[in-house]
């Protein structure tokens, strides 16, 4: 049997269950065999309506439906899913009683329009300002909505639903939230607080003043015909991001408290690292010192070199700025191994699930190890010659897979990788 | 696992209704003195930030522009904090310091919002009728001035703090967490220096409609914190607070003098369908910070609300002995800044060699005449989650 600990003496912390949802569908089966046959999830938005956007795609989930209708109900039970799922798969525990810890990744709350214009159409009067909307928002009843719209709700739910133990952590670290939900979780397992840690990452927040809000920042693609053609990473012709929803949860165990259950082992989390950029609120520093910093960590968290890294599972949003900065970090770090490396980008096919992001693709990536089969980037017709990444072209590629580096980049400065192996190193 | 570290609060930093700093802030404390405006938010109270010049710890202003107010006093709060500790501008150390801030979401346009709920409320419903508003009224810097983790975003930006960023939401318990995070990451050795704090700007009328959805807000009559029995509610503060925590070996290393010791952090999330939950809760995570004895000192973040308030008075009850404050009265209800703010009072008063006077009628707050060396923090969010922290001499 393997040490129970890492060559730095840590608690190896392993992967015992997964559930995921996309734009693709619910669960591992379905995203897996989507993701491998190049099928986008991107369509156009029908859940409200479109006229004026700019952008008018996303990656909405929308077999799943909430009534009533509100993004932060449906970011619940997408959570919902993902984490039956996982536990399902994982075993751990007893229904209701989760042996360790929530880290929730999850988009910040507020009161969203339907609600708002229902307290407002119940003002009842004229040209009312907001000491009119004030006064009537007491007494009862819009209860629902102060629970429905306070940060901790979605947590506070999982919570109970599932029995965590604690005080459940809500995170945001803007596109790199769902990365950093999994490197919480890593850290308490490396503390040895706990044996066991429920890692999820949710977003369903395709709604009018989200997509505005992310187009009035550019940030967005414009190519909405075809929707499913939209999202371009590392191409040269990419304009932006597609918006989409998902979520993804991970069972988190030490190597040694799964092998003592008799778990089932999906694949190590063999290191995690983080690095602020301090450059700007939405651009990377333009020397890429953040993400190679970034890297490296992680690298150095893992005990690894570059050469031991086989597949990279990018970040790659498609905005000309993040690709950019992505390959310059990268080949920094990877040097010429950078051009031969394949790299993959599965937000080309399911769009980019923001806060469930870094979790989504921590799945695929472990996905990739247990296929030996890397997802390609799809829409990938006109290369970037200034990313001269292998990006696994259009079609899905059977190979060798030891391990994944999946990287997070998001605004605010959010840098996050992780390294996932198949077995322990 | 190697024996735990010890952690060491070497800098603090408050901005809040009662002036920036801690010399101002021991000062309004001993004077009693409470701030509130009782008029631009009638019939709802707050308690309004104490007029501040954002440009000594934020000197461009086109990084004040890009920020809404309580991001502007959160950057604010870690200039301060920085400041105390000693380490602003040494780019070797703030290139690898962390930072967890807690932070709730930035103010609404309330003039688009109240404008297309008029143009809603008198039939104007065509389909795209609200894309056409938010397209043409939205400011475009808006979103990153409401996004939770640009606060931290911003403080890195002004500042340099870029080790690790991480931003936790979640009101009360967000802070709690942040702090009990920041110390179990030092005590085991994966962080050396940490930035921990959040800021909450609690003169916002959108603030004001979500909580009295939930009719949480102090309405009327200005009460302290523990006499609202029949009157239960908040009044929202403005305030940033920061603390620098360290390990003893990294703070002795660089020289740095503490103002007191985290030696503990404990919290948890209570069903609190059944009654007494609260009081049970708290008991239990007293339990946890091995206290020798009751005679110590507690500093509350007693939200007012009621029942939680009630039942955080029931549990403050059984300790005997003990010298309590609450930090409502002074400064309302700042949500996630609470915690961190009852942080900072304790190590301040340690660091002082006296504990605040009380400040209520009530007589649950009485004198404590000898120097404390034991002060716990208790935080009970105002609709879920508990938490407590125990802050020590250093001996």
């Amino acid at each position: 049997m393997t040490a129970p600990r890492d060559k730095f003496g840590r608690p190896i912390v392993v992967v015992t269950g997964m559930g995921v949802v996309t734009s693709l569908g619910a669960g591992k089966s379905d995203n897996w065999k989507r993701l491998t046959a190049g099928e986008s999830g991107i369509r156009t938005v029908t859940r409200f309506p479109i006229d004026g956007l700019k952008s008018t795609m996303a990656g909405t989930v929308d077999f799943v439906t909430v009534d009533p209708p509100s993004s932060t109900a449906l970011t619940e039970r997408l959570a919902d899913i993902a984490t039956e799922e996982a536990l399902g798969q994982s075993g751990i525990g007893r229904k209701g009683d989760f042996p360790g810890p929530l880290f929730l990744a999850v988009a910040p709350v507020e009161v969203e329009w339907p609600q708002r214009l229902e307290v407002g159409r119940a003002v009842g009067k004229p040209d009312f300002d907001v000491n009119d909307v004030l006064a009537i928002s007491g007494g009862g009843k819009f209860a629902a909505y102060h629970h429905r719209f306070m940060f901790g709700s979605v947590a506070g739910h999982l919570a109970e639903k599932f029995g965590t133990k604690g005080s459940p952590i809500s995170l945001s670290t803007a596109c790199a939230s769902g990365a950093t939900a999994i490197q919480l979780g890593v850290e308490a397992i490396r503390r040895g607080e706990t044996d066991a840690a429920l890692c999820v990452a949710t977003d369903g927040s395709v709604n009018p003043e989200a997509l505005i809000r992310f187009s009035l920042l550019s940030a967005l693609s414009t190519q909405n015909d075809p929707p499913q053609a939209a999202s371009k990473p590392f191409s040269k012709n990419r304009d932006g991001f597609v918006m989409a929803e998902g979520a993804g949860t991970l069972v988190l165990e030490s190597y040694e408290a799964a092998v003592a259950r008799g778990a089932t082992i999906l694949g190590v989390v063999a290191g995690c690292g983080e690095l602020t950029d301090s450059f700007h609120r939405t651009r990377s520093s333009p020397d890429g010192k953040p993400i190679i910093g970034c890297v490296r960590k992680t690298l150095a968290d893992a005990g690894m070199t570059p050469e031991q890294i086989d597949h990279i599972n990018a970040h790659g949003t498609a905005t000309p700025e993040n690709d950019k900065m992505e390959y310059l970090g990268i080949s920094a770090v990877f040097g010429e191994r950078a051009k031969q490396i394949p790299v993959s980008s599965n937000k080309s096919m399911i769009g980019h699930t923001i806060s469930a992001a870094g979790a989504v693709e921590a799945i695929i990536s472990l996905l990739t190890l247990e296929h030996q089969r890397i997802p390609p980037t799809i829409n990938y017709e006109i290369p970037d010659p200034a990313i001269p990444f292998d990006v696994v072209p259009n079609v899905a590629r059977d190979a060798r897979v030891t391990a994944v580096m999946s990287n997070s980049f998001g605004f605010g400065g959010q840098n996050a990788s992780l390294i996932l192996t198949r077995e322990p190193i | 696992m190697n024996a735990p570290k010890e952690a060491w609060i070497t800098g603090i930093g408050i901005v809040s209704s009662l002036g920036e700093g801690l010399d101002a802030h021991w000062d309004a404390l001993n004077a009693r003195r409470i701030n509130v405006d009782e008029k631009r938010f009638a019939p709802y109270i707050v308690h309004p930030l104490a007029p501040v010049s954002f440009d000594a710890q934020i000197p461009k202003k086109g990084d004040q522009r890009q920020m809404e107010a309580w991001q502007r006093i959160g950057t604010y709060a870690a200039g301060l904090a920085l400041d105390s500790a000693g380490v602003k501008g040494d780019q070797g150390i703030l290139g690898r310091m962390d930072m967890i801030v807690a932070a709730g979401g930035g103010e609404r346009d309330v003039a688009v919002d109240m404008s297309i709920l008029n143009a809603a409320a008198k039939g104007n419903s065509a389909p795209g009728f609200l894309n056409e508003r938010l397209l043409n009224d939205l400011r475009p810097t808006l979103f990153l001035a409401q996004l939770s983790n640009l606060l931290a975003g911003n403080i890195a930006i002004v500042h340099g703090v870029s080790g690790t960023s991480r931003t936790f939401m979640g009101e009360e318990a967000a802070s709690i967490d942040a702090a009990r995070i920041a110390l179990a990451r030092i005590e085991s050795g994966q962080s050396d220096i940490t930035l921990v704090g959040a800021a909450h700007n609690g003169e916002r009328s959108d603030l004001l409609i979500l909580y009295e959805f939930g009719d949480f807000n102090l309405k009327d009559k200005f009460d302290p914190v523990w006499a609202r029995d029949k009157h239960g509610g908040f009044a929202l503060g403005s305030a940033g607070v920061f603390l620098v925590i360290e390990s003893r070996e990294h703070a002795e290393a660089r020289g740095a003098k503490p103002y007191a010791r985290l030696t503990r952090v404990v919290s948890d999330l209570a069903q609190r369908k059944q009654p007494g939950a609260v009081t049970k809760s708290l008991e239990a995570l007293w339990s946890k910070l091995d206290m020798p004895a009751d005679n110590g000192a507690v500093i509350s973040g007693a939200t007012g609300v009621e029942p939680v308030t009630s039942e955080e008075k029931a549990f403050l009850g059984g300790l005997a002995g003990c010298a309590i404050r609450g930090t409502g009265t002074s400064f309302g209800h700042t949500l996630e800044t609470q915690f961190p703010l009852g942080l900072a009072l304790a190590a301040l008063s340690i660091s002082r060699g006296a504990l605040f006077p009380p400040n209520d009628p009530t007589g649950l707050e009485v004198e404590m005449s000898k120097p404390p060396t034991q002060i716990v923090v208790t935080g009970a969010g105002h609709w879920q989650g508990e938490g407590m922290a125990l802050v020590e001499a250093i001996t």
